[in-house]
């Protein structure tokens, strides 16, 4: 046993935990793990059928819904509640607020397998997905707005991905190309928030191009307006979410010495004036283009579920939080706007888009939709998961100065 | 709708927005669009029979695969049916209270500033000089956006094909029109329902039409205005959206509500990294400030 080759002994401390072989294989066995194998086998499945029969055989797409799941919450959600990244590095880096500084690694981590996660998606939804960089190297669209998002989804997920190698690095022991890194910070972060403004926003410029097919109460001139605002509202309450789970799952690898519950406190205060500022736009939206006559009829009704119930609700709740510092009711009105960010991409895209379709027109995600959906957020899980166990991610390295 | 737009814009700094206007929108606002000799074709609902003859003429000119039910069996007219990967044109009938059935013949309007083309991340559609707008497919990718983006729903994709998928649609027989026919549809339909000429002429004989018989037709050209005009116009004996036409687009091309938001990014590229490195500056500034006096302590 003494005589262990050094890379064997590596794979032990760094990825086995210094457990060997077969105790962490057996410290694999949980119940967690086995629910994950399942939905990952079925997500093998779809993929298996996906790409050697086709979309149609996997999917319910149609040619009156050519955008389904993967589009409607792979992408357009995925993007949003990965908007945690730019939110948090600009309000430490940029504006100064330097107490939320434990939280921008992990931050970071879950925008950038957010992103990188997308493009695995978008490759499951493009009809030809080996052509991906066909706008970048073949003919660019420069009219079109997917074109726009395309540039700047590439783009920044090569910045998140820049970003997010500090910790790894350490983890390594990589000293001087995490010093050079370090030093990029400044200018990467603000790279990060110009393409997020403008993806975040294209994301809902994709939609003004078809103002027949969604509804009026969702279709509006301010659409970019609302999906930009609308992130920054995913990426603070995202940050709430993730932060608290991983701080119950992983309370052995985060920091003594940092209150994660205080700083929610502040996140809470943001969360209200943003969400506001939302709630008041997407009201002002329906009044001046004159679509409150919409509001009594069943479409009205679920706008008014979105917009009351997943944006005002939460706003009020986050106000009173910060006010009587209750960090449990932040974590919970949280939890709500991220289902708010969820319901409004959703029904951006699939609810309130082909609404004069009769019911038999419609769309509803396949099972195999759903396993690739499902099987893509299992997959960040785990991989932030494993990052954040062997990484530090959730607390700083004693033995790295903050900076270089 | 358009005007709530322009304010929106103003507020957020018009002025510097118009210098990226997109070609199609910079077109707009001269009300010149499309391309001034371009071909199209009438079609008069009022002479329309439906019998699919157009339908069967366009399936041998593309060589499409045998329809489910032959092209001479008339209770497909049943139901109402669209534009698929295998039947670029299909014709419906919509039944009208108090007055016989009207038939409309479905297949790509080639708009004049197509929806489309503007949305393709590759640019794999063109609207030709002669009027026929055409698909790429060695360009596309399969994102399907030119789908989500036509206004009359026309676009479908080779969904059940797994290695090179491509959208299907009309091409107003472009191949025909360069040789110096007609498309295919227009030379099988027996009523004349449908004619092919230059543009600016078949409007002037849609005019014509209405005049000669003004209780015959709606007074209205589908597709003079709609969406910035399309090459494919219709005169109809009852209100269009009876016959599945969407009246609803305005006359504004669709490519201008994207194009407007598409010129605001060099706004965000050149005030964005201003403002933020200068708050940035700003705050290191203060922090040294800060520093300072407790270095002299
Ligand atoms: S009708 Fe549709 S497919 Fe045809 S040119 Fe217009 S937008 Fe394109
Ligand atoms: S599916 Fe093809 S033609 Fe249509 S927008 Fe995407 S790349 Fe362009």
């Amino acid at each position: 046993m003494s005589q262990t080759a050094p890379t064997t002994c590596w794979i032990k401390d760094k990825l086995f935990f210094g457990l060997g072989a077969r105790e962490y294989l057996r410290s694999l066995l949980t119940p967690f793990n086995a629910v994950a194998a399942m939905i990952l086998l079925a997500g093998g499945v779809a993929a298996v059928v996906r790409f050697g029969q086709g979309l149609g055989t996997a999917t319910n797409l149609s040619h009156d819904n050519p955008w389904g799941l993967w589009i409607g919450f792979d992408l357009l959600c995925g993007v949003a509640l990965a908007a945690g990244g730019y939110v948090i590095s600009s309000t430490v880096y940029l504006f100064g607020l330097k107490a939320y500084q434990p939280i921008v690694r992990p931050a970071i981590l879950t925008a950038f397998l957010g992103y990188a996660f997308v493009v695995l998606a978008l490759l499951f939804d493009l009809g030809r997905p080996w052509r991906l960089p066909y706008p970048f190297v073949v003919q660019a669209g420069f009219s079109s707005v997917m074109f726009e998002v395309a540039v700047c989804v590439a783009t920044y997920c090569t910045v998140l991905f820049v970003e997010a190698t500090p910790p790894a690095f350490e983890w390594l022991g990589w000293r001087k190309l995490r010093a050079v890194i370090l030093h990029l910070t400044i200018p990467l972060t603000i790279l990060g928030v110009i393409l997020s403004t403008m993806h975040q926003s294209s994301l809902g410029g994709l939609f003004l191009i078809a103002p027949g097919k969604l509804h009026p109460l969702w279709y509006s001139p301010y659409l970019p307006v609302f999906f930009f605002i609308s992130s920054i509202i995913a990426g603070l309450s995202m940050i709430v979410v993730e932060g608290s789970l991983s701080h119950r799952a992983l309370h052995h690898r985060a920091d003594p010495g940092t209150d994660f519950d205080a700083l929610t406190i502040g996140l809470a205060r943001a969360g209200a004036i943003v969400m506001f500022s939302y709630f008041a736009l997407k009201i002002l939206g329906v009044i001046s283009d004159g679509n409150w006559t919409y509001l009594p009829t069943a479409y009205g009704s679920w706008f008014l579920v979105e917009v009351l119930g997943f944006v005002l609700v939460p706003c009020l709740l986050f106000a009173s939080a910060a006010r009587n510092r209750r960090p449990r009711q932040v974590k919970l009105a949280a939890l709500l706007s991220v289902l708010g960010v969820v319901l409004n991409r959703l029904n951006v895209s699939l609810v309130a888009f082909n609404w004069q379709l009769p019911c038999e027109q419609r769309y509803f995600p396949s099972w195999m939709e759903l396993a690739v959906t499902l099987s893509i957020i299992l997959l960040i899980v785990l991989v932030f998961r494993s990052a954040a166990l062997r990484m530090p991610i959730l607390r700083p390295d004693p033995t790295y100065p903050e900076h270089p | 709708m358009g005007l709530t737009r322009r304010q929106f814009l103003g507020a957020l700094g018009g002025a510097t927005a118009g210098l990226a206007l997109p070609r199609t929108t910079r077109a707009a606002q001269k009300g010149t669009l499309g391309y001034p000799e371009s071909f199209g074709v009438l079609c008069d609902l009022s002479l329309c029979v439906g019998c699919r003859r157009c339908e069967q003429a366009c399936n041998e000119a593309n060589d499409l695969p045998a329809p489910d039910q032959a092209f001479d069996d008339p209770t497909v007219l049943q139901h109402l049916r669209r534009t698929t990967e295998s039947a670029y044109t299909v014709v419906n009938t919509y039944p009208q209270a108090n007055a016989p059935a009207v038939h409309r013949k479905l297949q790509c309007n080639h708009c004049q500033e197509p929806a489309c083309a503007s949305a393709c991340p590759v640019g794999a559609f063109t609207k030709t000089r002669e009027g026929a707008v055409i698909y790429n497919p060695d360009l596309c990718i399969g994102c399907r956006y030119c789908m989500v983006a036509c206004p009359f729903g026309i676009p479908a994709y080779e969904y059940h094909d797994p290695l090179t998928p491509r959208v299907r649609k009309c091409t107003l027989c472009h191949e025909r029109i360069l040789a110096g026919k007609r498309p295919a549809c227009v030379e099988a339909c027996p009523m004349e329902a449908l004619v092919f000429g230059k543009r600016t002429e078949l409007l002037e004989r849609a005019r014509n039409r209405i005049a000669a018989k003004p209780e015959n037709y709606l007074h209205h050209v589908y597709g003079e205005h709609e969406v910035g005009g399309t090459n494919w116009l219709y005169l109809s004996p009852v209100p269009f959206d009876q016959v599945g036409l969407p009246t609803n687009l305005g006359e504004e091309p669709l490519c201008a509500k994207t194009g407007g938001f598409l010129s605001f990014i060099p706004v965000v590229i050149a005030l964005w990294p201003a403002f933020l490195g200068g708050t940035w500056l700003f705050k290191r500034h203060n922090e040294r400030q800060g520093q300072q006096p407790k270095e002299g302590a």
